[in-house]
């Protein structure tokens, strides 16, 4: 199969083989990582900015990281020393950029649509690396990514997602990509954390963790963004970690072989214990691993890689 | 007789009239509507095809006039009405300085003297500086021209105050003009709170943030007596509130905008700034309740809420671009498609955008009655065009309908006797040096 986008924005209007495909061109870089010499050089000559108009660590260093192990040319700037702080507009910001002639642009923006309003002013490539509430494609690649491996499939698990899937962009995406690959997905978080209408979304809504977590083979803890909350949607941490923290107890209930995932990072101890994040189900570390993994996939995907054999 | 109007097919929802007659004009009045008027030696316009109707009334603009002439000025904003077959519009006090003294209204009217091509009628502010705190000066601001008073844009939090505002402004036989948002609830909402913004996670506004204002403001009533009509309406709900208010008795009106019966919040999945507006694009059940609701009269007028941007402010992301859209030259295309997909009885079309928004706020015309002003709109129904923003008479190109299809448009605007528009053209500088007929 040949990868025809220009740039990946979102989840949503994926095909299910488009994922697929991601999915597997990321087994392929997963080997590369694991090498003495960690470099391909699929994407010699190939120059990436990353934008980060957001404050960011793990993801822009695991895109960084893919970018480097693809022997692109890398460029960071963040919005604290770039220009936006002196009140440019980002319509400006990225006339400036394309002035520059890179060949993948890759954005993480506080405003929902920002990398689909990049992506169509620019010839480049555009990666979303989070948009506002919007969505955060690689995360919930890389999420399938590590289900996959572990589970040996994507259909017919049952997911819980459990947190404020209102405001998080991480479970638009998962939620996405998990039914497009025929998972059920369960969403549970206080009423005032699930959005308007989540069930036609095609997943089910829970407001009690036990019965979201009942038989479930994967549950994934989101991070509390309390920066995202103008105003308070549950009452305290102290009764969030009670009544819908992850903990060895709540997860007796899931399948005798379920993985527990987090998008990091973690506020130990409000949405997941230690004791689980650092036990046996948790397969967090694994999925920073296979970040980098799936960033490469992209990335060699979008920028022509694609049609040719990138270790030939 | 100044001129005849001949063969064209007058719809006239104050009469109740639908039917061929000849329109005669005399001193800038309408003169006589009669099946066959003899012109002896008065010029004709031929308007066999078109409808003849009552000059167009938009009872909610924005001319931006003064303080922010780049996004649009008297001017072009009445140039654009002009072209969209509106004879007269009501500007909105949300300007620079805002319209919250006589000083401002009038400079308003001197600006749509010199240089306007239709009727402005000055809304005043409500609350000085539209802070919602302190009335403004509503006595004055009538005296001075003022038709209306309102802080649109902002609402009227205080019940407190807006009770004052609708006891005062009786005194004055001034209508009291409410944008219906609870600010608290609303709380920075970008676009509807549905199945979109659940995909979009965009903020988002609930419908019930204008319902409540909207009931706050009908109980107001029932305590007043003061004249109440509510703007740009966009919900089920407040097209069921306005109709119990109605039973009621209750002396309020109420209008909707075009993309409020024609766009839903589908729209927005494109993160399109141009479907962007306050109160947001709703949801299906939502546009085909407006749609009963001026089946039924329940809404007495369309207005289109026309707020130009400056391209530059629209072209940013979704949240930080500013709430509007522009619809004076849209808005008769875009409500004729009602009639044409029979939504819509042409009369009660006609009426919404003539009789209705006249009375809600106590205007002069909207009807072809003999002895009131000769504001005519020549429209041709069966015209077929493409919405092209850059066709725009206004400055601004912020349209939700660019790319429509559209059946129905004005081919000549007569204001008070004089042809101010005719095919494509604006043919006056001001209403003062127009000529009576197209040359």
């Amino acid at each position: 199969m040949e990868f025809q986008r220009k740039d990946l924005v979102a989840i949503e209007p994926l095909a299910p083989e488009e994922i697929v495909h991601i999915l597997d061109t990321a087994e392929g870089f997963l080997e590369v990582s694991r090498r003495e010499v960690k470099k391909v050089p699929a994407l010699r000559g190939k120059t990436v900015v990353n934008g980060f108009f957001e404050p960011s660590t793990r993801t822009r260093l695991s895109f960084e990281i893919a970018e480097k192990r693809l022997s692109a040319d890398t460029v960071n700037f963040s919005a604290s020393t770039s220009s936006v702080k002196k009140g440019e507009t980002l319509l400006d910001t990225v006339r400036n950029i394309e002035a520059m002639v890179p060949d993948a642009v890759v954005i993480r923006h506080g405003a929902a649509g920002a990398a689909e309003f990049v992506a169509r002013r620019l010839a480049c490539s555009v990666i979303n690396a989070g948009d506002g509430r919007h969505e955060h494609p690689t995360q919930a690649l890389l999420d399938l990514f590590t289900i996959r491996r572990r589970k040996g499939r994507i259909e017919g698990l049952t997911v819980t997602i459990v947190g404020d899937i209102a405001n998080s962009r991480v479970a638009r995406s998962n939620i996405h990509a998990l039914t497009k690959l025929g998972a059920r997905v369960r969403v549970c978080g206080p009423p005032t954390m699930l959005p308007p209408q989540v069930e036609r979304m095609g997943v089910e809504a829970h407001t009690r963790v036990a019965e979201a977590v009942a038989g479930a083979d994967v549950v994934m803890a989101l991070r509390i963004q309390k920066e995202r909350l103008g105003r308070a949607v549950f009452p305290s941490d102290r009764e969030y970690a009670r009544v819908f923290g992850l903990n060895s107890r709540v997860l007796e209930g899931a399948a005798a072989d379920a993985i527990v995932m987090h998008p990091g990072p973690m506020n130990r101890g409000v949405e997941i214990t230690s004791e689980l994040a650092d036990g046996p189900r948790s397969v967090i570390l694994e999925q920073v691993e296979h970040g980098v993994a799936v960033r490469m996939a992209v990335l060699y995907l979008l920028l022509g890689g694609g049609r040719s054999e990138w270790n030939s | 007789m100044e001129f005849v109007i001949r063969g064209g097919h007058v719809i006239d929802p104050a009469s109740g009239l639908d039917a061929p007659r000849d329109v005669a004009v005399a001193e800038g009045k309408i003169l006589a509507v009669e099946p066959s008027i003899d012109p002896g030696p008065a010029p004709v316009v031929d308007a066999s095809g078109l409808w003849v109707l009552p000059g167009l009334i938009d009872i909610h603009v924005h001319l931006r006039e003064p303080g922010q002439e780049y996004k649009e000025d008297v001017a072009s904003g009445t140039r654009a009405a002009a072209a969209g077959g509106f004879t007269a519009v009501a500007a909105m006090p949300n300007t620079q300085p805002v319209n919250d003294n006589a000083e401002v209204t009038r400079y308003i009217l001197e600006k749509a003297c010199r240089g306007g091509v239709c009727r402005v009628y000055p809304v005043g502010a409500i609350s000085k500086g539209l802070r919602g705190e302190d009335l403004a000066e509503i006595g004055e601001l009538a005296e001075a021209g003022c038709v209306a008073v309102t802080d649109d844009g902002h609402p009227v939090s205080s019940s407190l105050l807006m009770r004052r505002a609708l006891e005062y402004a009786s005194a004055f036989g001034v209508v009291v003009v409410s944008h219906c948002e609870d600010l608290d609830l609303a709380r920075g909402g970008a676009m509807n709170e549905g199945l979109a913004s659940a995909y979009l996670g965009l903020p988002a506004v609930p419908a019930e943030a204008e319902e409540i204002q909207v009931a706050r403001d009908l109980l107001l009533v029932r305590r007043t007596g003061g004249r109440l009509h509510l703007a740009h309406l966009s919900t089920r709900g407040s097209m069921k509130l306005l109709r119990y208010a109605k039973r009621m008795g209750l002396p309020v009106t109420g209008e909707t905008a075009p993309h409020y019966f024609t766009l839903t919040e589908d729209a927005v999945r494109s993160f399109d700034t141009h479907a962007k507006m306050n109160p947001p694009l709703r949801e299906i059940a939502d546009v085909e309740a407006v749609q009963k609701a001026l089946r039924r009269g329940v809404v007495d007028a369309v207005a289109t809420d026309h707020a130009p941007h400056a391209p530059d402010e629209k072209e940013v992301e979704f949240e930080a671009a500013p709430n509007g859209v522009i619809g004076l030259e849209t808005s008769l295309g875009v409500t004729l498609r009602l009639v044409h997909h029979g939504l819509l009885d042409r009369v009660r079309a006609v009426a919404a955008l003539t009789w209705g928004p006249a009375r809600a706020l106590g205007l002069p015309g909207g009807t072809l009655a003999p002895g009131g002003p000769a504001d005519i709109t020549l429209v041709d129904p069966e015209a077929r065009w493409t919405v092209d923003p850059a066709a725009f008479f206004s400055k601004a190109r912020n349209c939700p309908f660019a790319g429509m299809d559209l059946r129905g448009r004005a081919v000549g605007t007569i204001v008070g006797g004089r042809t101010v528009y005719w095919n494509g053209r604006i043919l006056a500088e001001n209403l003062e040096t127009a000529e009576r007929l197209p040359t």
